[in-house]
């Protein structure tokens, strides 16, 4: 028996959210007395981080603290309509939303103050921490919760704001099939270093190295979170996870979520990720974000670093033992392929699974 | 069925509850008693999230019969901070963004702090062994080993 080693590479161009019907997502933001503002969405935050980025986003525009806004994302039947958590349209179009409402919002914002401190609220600015005071002269000024108090008790002004982001619809053309669905794509490069065991059909992933573009990094230790969590799942998707073929039975497959087999502690790789920054023209503050790319160009790649190391060109997810056996049978044993090129040399639905 | 009298200290305060004879810790310690720390999450022992200490071992309360815990020290991830000051491992798993969704968190934090309080210094593959009970299926594991291992290096790890 012998371990061989070999490197896949696979490189992706990813695109933002989709358009089916303009991929809308709707952001509704309102103060509270108190002067802390409230962002209302019905995109979930899942663990991803969309509620932390939504409020760096939101606190922004609104030029307040961060920690003065707070984000809801309970109940999509009663907040604003949005497509959803999914297709890594998060940042981008519920981004896109959060800006266009907190702009509303801080123009009555300043409304109200300039109707306090009897100016034009062209001329108001905020410092970031609270406060509200004519550009040039710090000392005329009102915090936000004073402006916020003096809206609600005195002016009867509601400080809020409506955003949607909308794509145009992109109609089909009739000749071409040519469309244009999407607005942003993120890009990204991975390379896998594997070991195949000849004799067991085991696959070890030694170290995985990527490049990722992702327009503007809202949140550097966010989007890293989900880089190396989803690197996992694209690991997990390649070598592990199946509900079929089980032997000798299929019922010995796994009857639910508990025995349906992912990689463990044990099991994982050293990954290294470079996060490269273009801010994209449409992103809110350039970001566009990560999503399901972080799992996308680890399948590839490993199936490339397996084929690389054995010669055996697995198509079907996921690369099981058995299915790497079987083609290294098929080819008469083990063709370890150079760094570049190669020949497609055995497919698995080629050979026929004795039952 | 008749009730039974369950007294344990959990968390450092002594508890009594009645339960039924069958019936798992876990069940009583989140509607019994109202910690909620340990999550429900397969009901078989296989994922790790109602990991708790019963005198200082990490069991799984899905599987533990709460009569079984009469007279025994219970401790679960709520009785981690001391007050507002949050435990090393807790700063750690913050520090290091060892949770997204969260769920299994509480089980990881309850596994790590069985491992620190029998090996204060444990090296990686000492971790892996450690949590291996319990599935994350969020963070890819990297980051709860990076801050388990930050933890055991930080001063007070060692509490219990």
């Amino acid at each position: 028996m012998a371990r061989h080693e070999g490197r896949g590479m696979a490189s992706v161009n990813y695109p933002i959210g989709m358009n089916l019907g303009g991929d809308p997502s709707q952001a509704l933001i309102h103060s509270n007395p108190d002067g802390k503002f409230t962002v209302a969405l019905s995109a979930i935050d899942l663990g991803q981080g969309m509620k932390q980025v939504s409020r760096q986003i939101a606190a922004e525009t609104l030029g307040v603290p961060v920690e003065d806004v707070y984000v809801d994302t309970a109940d999509s039947d009663t907040g604003p309509h949005d497509m959803g958590s999914f297709a890594s349209r998060g940042t981008h179009r519920m981004g896109n939303a959060v800006i266009a409402a907190a702009r509303e919002a801080r123009g009555v914002l300043l409304e109200a103050a300039a109707e306090e401190l009897e100016v034009n609220a062209a001329d108001l600015v905020t410092d970031g921490r609270g406060n509200i005071h004519v550009r040039g002269a710090p000392t005329r000024s009102i915090t936000v919760k004073a402006t916020a108090q003096a809206a609600q008790f005195k002016q009867g002004r509601t400080i809020a704001g409506r955003g949607i982001f909308l794509l145009p619809l992109s109609a089909v053309d009739a000749e071409t099939g040519e469309m244009n669905p999407n607005t942003a794509f993120a890009h990204a490069c991975l390379v896998a270093d594997v070991a195949v065991d000849d004799e067991t059909g085991e696959v070890t992933v030694l170290r995985m190295t990527s490049a990722y573009e992702l327009g503007r990094v809202i949140n550097p230790r966010m989007v890293e979170q989900q880089l190396v969590g989803g690197a996992w799942m694209g690991m997990s998707h390649a070598l592990y996870e199946t509900p079929e073929p089980y032997y000798p039975d299929p019922a010995h497959g796994p009857r639910d979520f508990n025995e349906y087999l992912m990689p463990g502690p044990g099991d994982i790789a050293p990954y290294h990720v470079t996060v490269l920054e273009r801010p994209a023209p449409d992103g809110p503050f350039g970001g566009k974000g990560p999503g399901e790319m972080c799992a996308n160009p680890v399948l590839p790649a490993i199936a490339n670093a397996v084929y690389n190391a054995v010669g055996v060109r697995v198509d079907e997810l996921p690369i099981t033992p058995e299915k790497i056996l079987r083609g290294i049978k098929a080819n008469g044993g083990v063709r370890p392929q150079p760094r570049r090129g190669g020949a497609v040399t055995w497919r698995p639905r080629d050979v026929a699974v004795p039952a | 069925m008749a009730k039974l009298p369950v007294q344990l200290r959990l968390n450092g305060a002594d508890r009594a509850t009645f339960v039924d004879p069958a019936e798992p810790l876990l069940t009583t310690l989140r509607r019994g008693l109202g910690d909620f720390a340990p999550k429900y999450g397969c009901g078989q022992g296989t994922c790790g999230v109602c990991t708790v200490l019963v005198d200082g071992e990490p069991q799984l309360a899905c599987l533990t019969l709460a009569v079984a815990c009469d007279g025994r020290h219970v401790e679960t991830a709520s009785g981690l901070a001391d007050g507002p000051d949050m435990h090393p491992l807790q700063t750690a798993f913050m520090a290091h963004f060892a949770a997204q969704c969260g769920f299994c968190t509480p089980g990881m934090l309850t596994a790590a702090r069985a491992l620190l309080a029998h090996n204060p210094h444990p090296t990686r593959e000492e971790v892996v062994e450690a949590i291996s009970g319990n599935i994350c299926r969020c963070t890819g594991y990297e980051p709860i080993i990076l801050a388990i291992l930050a933890a055991a290096a930080a001063p007070g790890a060692r509490r219990a």
